[in-house]
């Protein structure tokens, strides 16, 4: 973000941008709209690099994912609605919970998440893009081509076979012979490569790309949650980008790392993975608990209670949440020492998470909750995370956990995690931000049955699976004798599963029906208080027309709330119209201090990410002058992407250069 | 069956021997789960996790409910706003947070001690083991060795784990091939069984009787059928058994023919000491009558279920390294009587 031009500071270079308003339809709005559409037709498809297109895209792509997952999910739970069933093979039957498990937990859970947060950051923060647009191309890309790159072994019958968690030497070439594991490890080296530069990209957002005054305490909770976990990604990812590397050379290249033989380590597999695992855990929770806490006071009609506590809950949590990996590990034989250590971690790392749950209830007490479907589904899920997180509690024990780990109880204690508290707040986060992504409202009676009949069905179905636990039921078991005692809870699961299904189906004929014949939405139909709902729905292509002025962290309700005598200013502000231009601002207080030159649409996000995917698919295939032409191409790629442009180098028209500086 | 202290255990079975024959369907029926530990735990190894459980449910209820009831009596309450359009003030309701969180705080810090403690109990038998054994995983089977000073009571069997009652035993987990768990869930945790490791694991049962145990790590196809079971006897008893399994088969003529079969087809796998079958890569079948399952604890051991076992492995069992062996009737007929014989 720097460059030479700021080291040699001259003031006379300064240019500043002219403040006033562009309402829609004046000659500036036009102008506006002009410099940030991207083409028609197939080459704007390709090349754009608009956050809220790619937002969408990741919500999208997500959601399919999620669909194939359920899908796996409900195969799975035919097969174990009863007792030595054969309706799969022992194989089908591990790829499709392998399956299942990296489709939710990598395919889905997060890049819903960075969905959300693409679309909506720069219109909660004041901002006109992301940091780094082509990056963000490049990360939606890249996330595409690895999930159909996990995917294209699936249909032959080759999927990944070894659990998500792909322990060696299970995993190692002797156990696991097939193209299986390479797709998997190749796939999350990739994939990888999208959640980097992603996370990168929100950190510098945040830092760097809000609105003049919107300072560091005034941003809205999903901003903190999304960051948190994006700081966390950054240190989490190359560990199991590492672990799978190690574990791709161990299959291809004779090396040793977890080759027992020749004094390899299958623990180390496990601390790596796990290392990584944990904090991703938080890294797909925090935003949607970002989600609640900013959507949720709408509909109690106040503020978020204890803003800042839930803040620094939202980073505590995080932190603490690299100091508990050994719980997924208390079975391998450690000392009881440590074991006690990561216990005790275990059990505290609950106390962030209260801190939001009674901030949660306090803001229902206080206001004066409308019952709407988003606020059904982020009070359901106040319940489903106490429940998921009281059976974390458990899971924490380490005597206790000896004996429920790999058992349904961690299944059930999971999927109230993943499922509550990031299913069910991205459904009513859906349902809260459909008019503003699409200008129409969605459908009340449709919604209100989504989700009574998701929460009924979700309860239905992994409530029972504690019970299973209870009663000695392992994972990951294709089958069960009916003498077991298995029988009935697991039935019970199947049809809960079923009826969870049929809410997500509601849910969906729900979108398509609104999305066609939905009642055309307001600027703000919730009356909320947050910078997104200060546009039009849907947001125009260059989001503000001018850059507004933030004196509150409640923009939209300054009139009826007392938070001081700032007033934050709309509707007049920076126009900044020499091509792409934003404003950025100081990390902390927001103040203004520099005019940012943003790129213009390229391909070379697409290329790069495609060139990427076809050079891992050479490393499957053992095509070595393929792979070698695919890392020529991408250096291409990259070297277009880099290739130095007047546009983006700040400008006064013919006399003088001021500090802006090109990025992206 | 003959339940000797309660009627609801699968784990409680007074008379070992009676029970030898009792196919395990017709056992368990109308009985709780073998593997439910929450209920059911018989030794200080596994005991002290029962009660933590149980507290830990116990207190989690209580503060579930709590919490629902607050959570609903929010939304349900009545909501008094003399301004509709007032939007109350930011920083209100601390209170919530600070009572809450420090209510919550004591509560786990109290909850953390006692789970200390507990693992404290649990951890490590208080006396010397009684007996020493090492369990490996192989997939989809359990080889237990057992230790002795006296190098002739050494010996080999699998699937099959006989203790003697009231004594913490010592058992050393290791694995041929992939990570496997020992998991007896009544008398104990689970533990990893880690290729190039030696983990332990101690159990004691402090009531006779069979308990099942199961692997818990997935460690390939047949991962749901890689059973066990731990037969905890009275001392005099076990020591029967013992010397039983030490000894070498006592292989009679009249099934030489069989005997033959066996070396012919089975011993490159299999081993019964006393004959010339040595293989390693299956479970030692020196004393296989006196077991109660086969197949990784997938069937009883019935000479039928035998038969099917050997004929039709790859159908009961998809993926196990045990081949379905092609034989004529007569060559089924003589290897059934030659491994009837292996008392």
């Amino acid at each position: 973000m720097t460059d030479a031009a700021q080291d040699t500071f001259d003031p006379s270079l300064i240019r500043v941008p002219e403040i006033g308003s562009a309402p829609i339809g004046s000659a500036a709005e036009i102008c506006l709209t002009e410099l940030w559409e991207s083409a028609p037709g197939w080459r704007g498809w390709l090349s754009t690099v608009d956050h809220k297109t790619i937002g969408m895209r990741y919500l999208v792509t997500a959601f399919i994912f999620l669909l194939m997952g359920g899908v796996e999910a409900l195969i799975m739970r035919l097969q174990l609605a009863r007792p030595d069933q054969t309706l799969l093979t022992p194989e089908q039957y591990s790829q499709l919970f392998t399956m299942h498990g990296i489709t939710m937990i990598f395919l889905y859970s997060l890049p819903i998440l960075s969905g959300f947060s693409n679309y909506l950051w720069p219109l909660m923060l004041g901002s006109r893009d992301m940091a780094f647009p082509r990056l963000n191309a490049l990360s939606y890309w890249i996330f595409l081509f690895a999930g159909i790159f996990l995917y294209a072994s699936f249909p032959l019958g080759e999927a990944p076979n070894a659990g998500w968690f792909n322990y060696v030497p299970f995993a190692g070439l002797e156990y696991n012979t097939g193209p299986n594991i390479d797709v998997y490890a190749l796939g999350m080296v990739l994939l990888g490569i999208s959640t980097t530069v992603g996370a990168i990209n929100f950190i510098v957002t945040l830092f760097r790309m809000r609105a003049p005054g919107m300072s560091i305490g005034r941003v809205p909770i999903l901003v903190w949650g999304t960051l948190t976990a994006a700081v966390a990604n950054v240190f989490a990812v190359p560990s199991v980008s590492l672990a799978f590397f190690l574990l791709w050379l161990d299959r291809q290249m004779g090396t040793h790392f977890f080759d027992v033989l020749n004094g390899g380590k299958p623990l180390l597999w496990q601390h790596l993975f796990w290392m990584f695992g944990h904090p991703w855990v938080y890294a797909i929770v925090l935003p949607a608990m970002g989600i609640v806490s900013d959507a949720l006071p709408t509909f109690c009609r106040r503020p978020l209670v204890g803003y800042s506590a839930v803040a620094l809950s939202t980073m505590a949590t995080m932190l603490l949440g690299f100091g508990v990996w050994i719980h997924h590990m208390f079975a391998t034989g450690l000392p009881a020492l440590a074991m006690s250590f990561f216990g005790a971690t275990s059990l505290v790392i609950s106390i962030p998470s209260g801190v939001a749950v009674f901030a949660w209830i306090a803001t229902i007490w206080l206001g004066r909750p409308v019952f709407n479907t988003p606020f059904l589904f982020f009070a359901g899920f106040v319940i489903l995370f106490v429940i998921g997180g009281l059976s974390g509690v458990m899971t924490a024990a380490v005597p206790l956990d000896l004996q429920l780990n790999e058992t349904y109880f961690i299944v059930a204690h999971l999927h109230y995690v993943l499922l509550g508290i990031n299913v069910f707040p991205v459904v009513g986060g859906i349902y809260y931000w459909f008019p503003k992504f699409f200008g129409r409202m969605m459908n009340e009676t449709l919604g209100k049955w989504s989700f009574w009949v998701m929460f009924i069905g979700f309860n239905l179905g992994f409530f029972p699976m504690h019970v299973a636990g209870l009663l000695g039921m392992p994972r990951r078991i294709y089958t069960y004798a009916p003498h077991m005692g298995w029988s009935t809870v697991n039935m019970v699961t199947s049809v809960g599963s079923f009826v969870f299904a049929a809410g997500i189906l509601i849910f969906m004929v729900n979108m398509l029906v609104s999305l066609k014949r939905g009642v055309p939405a307001t600027s703000n139909p919730w009356d909320a208080p947050t910078l997104e709902w200060a546009m039009p729905s849907p947001p125009p292509v260059y989001n503000f027309a001018v850059i507004p002025f933030i004196a509150s962290r409640h923009p939209l309700w300054e009139d009826r709330l007392d938070e001081g005598a700032g007033r934050s200013s709309l509707d007049q502000g920076y126009l900044l119209m020499d091509g792409r231009e934003m404003i950025g601002t100081t990390p902390l207080d927001a103040i203004p201090d520099v005019i940012l030159k943003m790129p213009e649409d390229s391909y070379t996000p697409f290329f790069l990410g495609l060139f990427s995917a076809l050079g891992f698919v050479g490393l499957l295939l053992h095509w070595q002058d393929f792979t070698v032409l695919m890392v020529l191409a991408c250096s291409l790629s990259l070297m277009v992407w880099m290739w130095p442009r007047k546009a983006l180098v700040q400008r006064v028209p013919d006399i003088k250069y001021d500090k802006g500086v090109a990025h992206g | 069956m003959n339940s000797s202290k309660s009627g609801f255990s699968y784990g409680i079975a007074g008379n070992y021997a009676a029970l030898a024959a009792v196919p395990v369907p017709a056992m368990a029926e109308n009985e709780v789960a073998p593997l439910n530990y929450f209920l059911h735990s018989y030794g200080p190894a596994s005991m002290p996790t029962m009660h933590l459980g149980w507290v830990f449910v116990a207190i989690l209820v209580v503060i579930f409910i709590i919490i629902s009831l607050l959570l609903i009596w929010a939304v349900l309450h009545k909501h008094f706003a003399e301004d509709p359009r007032s939007m109350g003030r930011e920083d209100q309701g601390m209170l919530w947070i600070y009572i809450g969180t420090g209510i919550s705080t004591c509560i786990l810090f109290a909850m953390a001690i006692y789970m200390l403690v507990t693992l404290n109990k649990v951890a490590k038998p208080t006396r010397a083991p009684a007996l020493t054994m090492t369990v490996t995983g192989y997939d989809w089977w359990w080889k237990v060795e057992y230790e002795d000073n006296d190098p002739s009571r050494r010996f080999v069997t699998a699937n099959e784990i006989h203790i003697p009652v009231g004594q913490p035993v010592l058992v050393k987990l290791k694995s041929a091939d992939v990570i496997h768990a020992f998991w007896v869930p009544m008398l104990a945790g689970k533990t990893q069984m880690i290729p190039g490791l030696t983990n332990q694991q101690w159990i004691e049962a402090d009531v006779e009787g069979v308990y099942l145990g199961q692997c818990t790590q997935y460690c390939g196809v047949q991962h749901a059928h890689m059973g066990l079971e731990v037969v905890a006897q009275k001392e005099d008893e076990f020591r029967i058994w013992q010397d039983a399994q030490s000894k070498a088969a006592a292989t009679a003529t009249d099934v030489n023919t069989g005997q033959k079969i066996f070396l012919d087809q089975c011993a490159g796998c299999h081993a019964i000491r006393g004959t010339e079958a040595v293989g390693a890569h299956a479970p030692d079948l020196t004393h296989l009558k006196s077991r109660r399952l086969i197949a990784g604890g997938l069937l009883t051991n019935t000479p039928d279920h035998l038969v099917q076992w050997i004929t039709h492995a790859q159908e009961l069992k998809p993926g196990a390294r045990m081949p379905s062996m092609v034989l004529t009737a007569a060559e089924i007929s003589a290897l059934s009587a030659f491994l009837s014989t292996l008392n």
